[in-house]
This record gives C-alpha cells, sequence and structure tokens, in this order.
C-alpha cells in the first residue's frame, strides 16, 4: 500500500462523502459466516463521534468524486473547482478491512460522483462490494449509493452484496429539482427505488420456502433530502417522507440542514447558519410518524404547514387536541401515553410494565423517568393532587415555556445542546 | 449492631454469603469485598469472612434459576460486575423479594429497591457497550491484535460473545489494565489471561507491527475529513465521548 498515496486520496473522498449524513449501520441480519470477518447483526455501533457530534460508524468516502453533472448544492458538482481523485477498487477493500479489524468501523457506506454515465459507476460500488463478500469472507455492513438512472440488472446485484442502498432525494420538490439540478428527474431516483423493494419483496417471499435464498438488501433502504436549499415547506418535506415510507418501504429518511458551500445566487449564501434547530424538528416529526403511531395529516396540514419552532412536535400536537386530554396513566393504552407530551417511549415502556404491580403515582412517574413539567397538564394518575384548573392552550404553553426556558436556552439560535440530531428525543 | 460479611470478590463468593444469609438467618447485614473493607470500617463491628464454597453458590443459583427470569439473573449478575460499594446489598435484598413472590420481578419499576438496581445495571450496560465501541486494536508484531482498556465497572465478561463473533479469523486480546486481566481469543475460544509484565508500556515503536502507525495515521486523518465545522457542537460531542475514553481514542490522541 502507497500509505501517502491513499492518504490524500482519503482526505478528499471522506470530505466530499461527508455531507451524506447517513451513517446508520443497524438493521441487517448478516451474521459471520465460516468463521470470516465480521457481523452485521447487531444494533449497529458508533465507533466514534465527530466534533459535530454525530455518530462515526462506517467508513464513509466517494470512490471518486469526478462527476459528469452539476447540481448546484454539492461539493461535488461538475463547475466547482477543487482537487479531484479516485480510488481503485482494491484499494477500498484493503482500506476497509485494515479498519475493520482494528475495531475503528462497522463496515463501508460507499458513494460516488457520476463518471462515465451511471451504469459505469454503479458497476464499479458492485465491483468493491462484491470483493469484500466473495474474496475477503467479510461480513460487516456495507451501504452502496443507488446511483440516479443505473439500470435494474446493477440494482438487482447490487442488493447481494450491499446491506443497505440508498438513493438520495436531495430536493424535495419537483420544481426545486429542475432548478438546482438540471440533469436529473425525480424518476430517476425513484426508478431503481422501485426495483429495489421489488426485489426485497420477492426474496423475502422466496426465503420463507427456500431456506438458503441469499439475503437481499437486509437492511433495507433510505435516502436523504436537504433541508432549507430550495425553499420547501415543513409539509412539503414530512408529507414527501411519508410517502416514501410508505409507497417504498423505507427505513430511513434522512434530513440534512443545508451547508452553503456555493456562491450560486439560487442557493442561500456561504454563511449562513446551518438551519439545525428546523432538522431536529423534522426528525422528531419523522420519529413520531414510525415510533408513535402519528399520521402525517395530524402534524402538518395546509393551515399549519411549518412546525414550531419553539415547542417540540409532539407538545404542539397535543395542545391542539386538548380536547383528548387528561390521559389516565393507570388506564390508557400504549398508544395513548405515548402521545403525552414528556413521555417518551422507553418510559411508556417502563409504565406499562410497573403499573401490572400496583397502581402508579407522581413519584413512580419521575423515578421512570418523565418529563413531568411537560406531562402534568396532560395527565393524571393515583394521586389526590393533579393540575385541575382548566387552561388554554396558549396558557399551557407558556407555562412549560417558562419552566423549560433555562435548558432550552440555547436551542433557539441554532444552538443544538440537548439533541442529537440523528437520534432526537421526542418526549 | 451491624455484621459485615467478608467475601473474596468472586460471584461465588457473594452467592455464598447469600447461602450463609438464609443458612444462619442472619439479618442487619453488610456485605464488602476483602479489598473494600479496610478503610471503610470501624474497630467496633462485628465482621466475619466468608470463605467461597462453590456447592452453596451453586445451590444459591439453581434456586434462582427457578424464581427469575432470565432478565432477573443478568440483573444480579450485572450488579455484581459493577463493584460498586453497597450493590451486593441492594442484590440481596431484590434475591429476598424475588424469594418470596410468586412470579419474576425484576421488571417492577415501581420497586424502588428494584429501580436502584436497575440504574446501576444500566450503567454497566452503558460500559459494556462503549467498549464495544472504543476498543481499538493494534496489530502486534506476531499478528495479534491487541487493545489495553480500564472500564470503571468489570465489565471484560459481558464483552467476549460480541468480539468473539465479530473477529472470528483472527487472533485478539483486550486487556483490562485496572483489574490486570485479558480475554484472548485463539481462533478457536476465548480464554482469560493475565501477563506478567505491564501492556500498557508497549510502545508504538515496541511490539507493534510496522504498518501500524500508517494505519492509525489513515484513521486519524479521515476522522479529521469527515468533521463539519459548520455544524460544531463540542458539548454534544463531549455527552457521546466522555473525555475519559479519549485515551483509547487514536482519533482523539494528539
Ligand atoms: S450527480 Fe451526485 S455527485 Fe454529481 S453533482 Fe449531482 S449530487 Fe453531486
Amino acid at each position: 500500500m502507497n500509505y501517502e498515496r491513499i492518504k490524500e486520496k482519503l482526505n478528499i473522498l471522506a470530505d466530499a462523502a461527508k455531507y451524506d449524513v447517513s451513517c446508520a449501520s443497524s438493521g441487517s441480519k448478516r451474521t459471520n459466516k465460516n468463521k470470516g470477518l465480521g457481523n452485521s447483526s447487531g444494533m449497529g455501533i458508533c465507533h466514534s463521534y465527530t466534533e459535530d457530534g454525530r455518530c462515526v460508524s462506517l467508513l464513509k468516502i466517494l470512490l471518486t468524486n469526478y462527476c459528469i453533472f452539476d447540481c448546484a448544492y454539492c461539493v461535488t458538482r461538475k463547475s466547482n473547482d477543487i482537487p479531484r481523485a479516485a480510488f481503485k477498487v482494491q484499494e477500498v477493500v484493503d482500506l476497509t478491512i485494515a479498519f475493520y479489524r482494528r475495531n475503528y468501523i462497522e463496515g463501508l457506506f460507499l458513494s460516488s460522483g457520476i463518471f462515465k454515465n451511471a451504469d459505469y459507476t454503479m458497476e464499479r460500488l458492485i465491483a468493491v462490494a462484491k470483493k469484500l463478500r466473495k474474496e475477503e469472507n467479510f461480513n460487516g455492513y456495507i451501504h452502496l449509493k443507488s446511483i440516479p438512472g443505473a439500470s435494474d440488472a446493477l440494482m438487482r446485484e447490487a442488493g447481494l452484496y450491499a446491506d443497505r442502498l440508498s438513493v438520495n432525494i436531495e430536493i424535495p420538490s419537483v420544481e426545486g429539482l429542475k432548478l438546482l439540478a438540471p440533469d436529473k428527474k425525480r424518476n430517476d431516483f425513484l426508478r431503481p427505488m422501485e426495483k429495489v423493494k421489488n426485489e426485497i419483496i420477492q426474496y423475502r417471499s422466496e426465503r420463507k420456502i427456500i431456506k438458503n435464498t441469499p439475503v437481499y438488501a437486509p437492511a433495507g433502504q433510505s435516502t436523504q433530502m436537504i433541508i432549507g436549499a430550495a425553499g420547501e415547506t415543513d409539509a412539503e418535506i414530512m408529507y414527501n417522507s411519508a410517502y416514501l415510507y410508505k409507497k417504498y418501504n423505507l427505513k430511513r429518511v434522512y434530513y440534512s440542514g443545508y451547508i452553503p458551500i456555493s456562491y450560486d445566487a439560487r442557493l442561500p449564501s456561504i454563511g449562513t447558519n446551518v438551519p439545525l434547530l428546523r432538522e431536529n424538528r423534522l426528525y422528531q416529526t419523522d420519529w413520531l410518524l414510525r415510533f408513535y403511531g402519528f399520521d402525517i395529516r395530524e402534524l402538518l396540514s395546509k393551515e399549519h404547514p411549518n412546525l414550531d419552532s419553539d415547542i417540540d412536535p409532539k407538545l404542539s400536537w397535543a395542545l391542539r387536541n386538548l380536547a383528548l386530554f387528561p390521559v389516565d396513566i393507570n388506564k390508557a393504552d400504549r398508544g395513548m401515553i405515548a402521545r403525552v407530551p414528556g413521555i417518551g417511549l422507553k418510559s411508556v415502556h417502563k409504565i406499562l410494565q410497573a403499573r401490572r404491580f400496583r397502581r402508579l403515582h407522581w413519584d413512580h412517574l419521575k423515578a421512570l423517568g418523565i418529563a413531568a413539567n411537560r406531562a402534568k397538564y396532560f395527565i393524571v394518575c393515583d394521586a389526590p393532587s393533579f393540575e385541575t384548573k382548566d387552561r388554554t392552550a396558549a396558557q399551557i404553553k407558556g407555562l412549560i415555556l417558562q419552566e423549560s426556558k433555562h435548558k432550552f436556552r440555547g436551542m433557539l439560535n441554532g444552538q443544538l445542546n440537548l439533541f442529537d440530531p440523528v437520534t432526537p428525543m421526542v418526549g | 449492631m451491624i455484621k459485615f460479611l467478608i467475601y473474596d470478590g468472586s460471584f461465588d463468593g457473594f452467592l455464598s454469603v447469600v447461602f450463609k444469609v438464609y443458612d444462619e438467618r442472619l439479618s442487619k447485614i453488610r456485605i464488602l469485598r476483602e479489598a473494600q473493607y479496610d478503610h471503610a470500617h470501624t474497630l467496633f463491628d462485628e465482621k466475619e469472612v466468608v470463605q467461597t464454597n462453590v456447592t452453596h453458590a451453586k445451590r444459591v443459583w439453581k434456586t434462582l434459576k427457578q424464581k427469575c427470569s432470565h432478565h432477573g439473573l443478568r440483573l444480579i449478575y450485572k450488579a455484581y460486575l459493577s463493584e460498586i460499594a453497597g450493590s451486593e446489598e441492594s442484590m440481596l435484598i431484590f434475591i429476598q423479594k424475588q424469594l418470596k413472590a410468586s412470579s419474576p420481578i425484576s421488571q417492577n419499576y415501581s420497586d424502588p429497591d428494584i429501580l436502584r438496581l436497575s440504574k446501576v445495571v444500566k450503567m454497566v450496560d452503558r460500559e459494556k457497550h462503549r467498549l464495544d465501541a472504543f476498543v481499538r486494536f493494534r496489530q502486534t508484531k506476531e499478528g495479534v491484535y491487541f487493545a489495553v482498556i480500564s472500564p470503571d465497572f468489570n465489565v471484560l465478561p459481558l464483552n467476549i460473545s460480541h468480539f468473539k463473533h465479530r473477529y472470528a479469523d483472527q487472533k485478539w486480546i483486550i486487556y483490562d489494565l485496572k483489574r490486570k486481566y485479558g480475554i484472548y481469543y485463539d481462533l478457536v475460544r476465548v480464554e482469560i489471561i493475565t501477563f506478567k509484565f505491564d501492556p500498557g508500556a508497549l510502545s508504538p515503536n515496541v511490539g507493534y507491527a510496522e504498518e501500524e502507525m500508517q494505519f492509525e495515521a489513515l484513521w486519524k486523518n479521515y476522522f479529521k475529513s469527515t468533521n463539519i465545522t459548520s455544524r460544531k457542537n463540542t458539548r454534544l460531542h463531549h455527552q457521546h465521548v466522555p473525555k475519559r475514553y479519549w485515551k483509547y481514542l487514536i482519533e482523539k490522541r494528539p
């Protein structure tokens, strides 16, 4: 290995890949076979964290940052004057194995600029994954980018070696896409997604009948949208997500606050703050959709197209629906308890366990980790005193904000302290 | 008067104490490890050293297996691994309550004793997961992947299965500097090992393979390039990687 040369390439190609925020390495069922290397049947591990607090789980690089396209929001775009580099297939394989053996990473996330054409690029990505699986007996995690416009045959092959495939929508609206990425059409993203979805379904059903059917993209598909580059509302973004989750069975949609990288007049100028708070609110909404049983129509609508910035989306929903409260903690079903502001899923579980043994009162609930300062307006429990006063939504909001002012002080000026943007707390 | 029961610090030792407590119907006791006794207690208390008795330990464990859920057994074992002074009493209280109860109680979070025990176990679990993440191997000249750690709790036994499944085709050692023992995988099984020398003293130039420094440099470089400065959030960063772990992490070393 020529370490100096690899180092140069790594600097360029890791730097270019970092704007893709996905770093998940969970959800695969690939176990170690024949005493090979690696195992990705577990939870997925963050081996380190960047100074911006994001999980480092995978070696995330581009195969090359040469690109024939000119998407305005992307550092790799053709017209950008930056150093370019390309890895050889074997170099990526060696680097992945060396890092994996030292417990630096869970696996590889390989993306690429589009060189020559979509299929040529996709073929090279597949070649890396295939070598890792076949020659190195590598069972770690592999996430490959589906190159927009790649053929069905290639997408079919990619899923045989990759745990996850993703194709980034980036710009949620058709108009925005036309403006910022004129070379791309929405269908170029959706087609590989559709193909992979169908293959997953087919392989799953075959696997039920024939046990040794190979696994196909066991960790499913994901996508990413850039937030704040093309002026979309939160509703446009989240209705897109809800659609993608449903139509393509996506495992995850990632939201990436736009990081200004260009003086292009179509985009927010360099120096504009990254919309971190907004990004966090979108993740919270996403969580509510996937784990808390909410429907997108309950959270965003024509009348209510953007999320509140001062309160989280669950609280915001609860305040619009005060008629459904208070909820009796000792009787209500799981779904309704999960809808109470200040009670996260872990607490829901603990409440359900604990109330089998006795009726719960405030001290129990606090010990179980609920945020009583918010929840108290929405629940009753086994206690003589609870918030009986009839308060309006505005009054409750005022009281909650007042109490949490100190804690959340930093958040409104865009400095997130308490929330991890990739696994936000929804309470 | 309180009676101190002193045991050797082994899990069987603790179970032997439990046996004694039941056998002699003891109450008003405190349980301490040998190593903890000296500095904590006065001359006036009564103390007794309990010898570890494997037969007694087995009998207690068998009874517990009949009464506890898997969750409950793990709760006891992991609380033991925490080595936190006083956790033995919480474990004993849990055992006493469980033996009286008719069904498993380890998830009764409305019971303050059980909640306290679960919190200890949560800390142990977290430490175990942090090790899965933060162990960094270096390849020695002999080709063994070697890592040293000094965890807050004695979690190494909990990490065995994870590393064995992951690194099935390479020899590796993870060594606990604080407790002076390690786990060694020889391509077939994992064994507990101890060293006569101080493995913490192995330096990058002595003992490790030549390319090791190159890979570390590459990894450090990668770590630097993957950061997005306009999103810098030091507080979040420290929350995820508390400073006491930095010593393991190549990427955090200057
Ligand atoms: S095709 Fe991909 S890599 Fe190329 S400019 Fe567009 S977003 Fe960037």
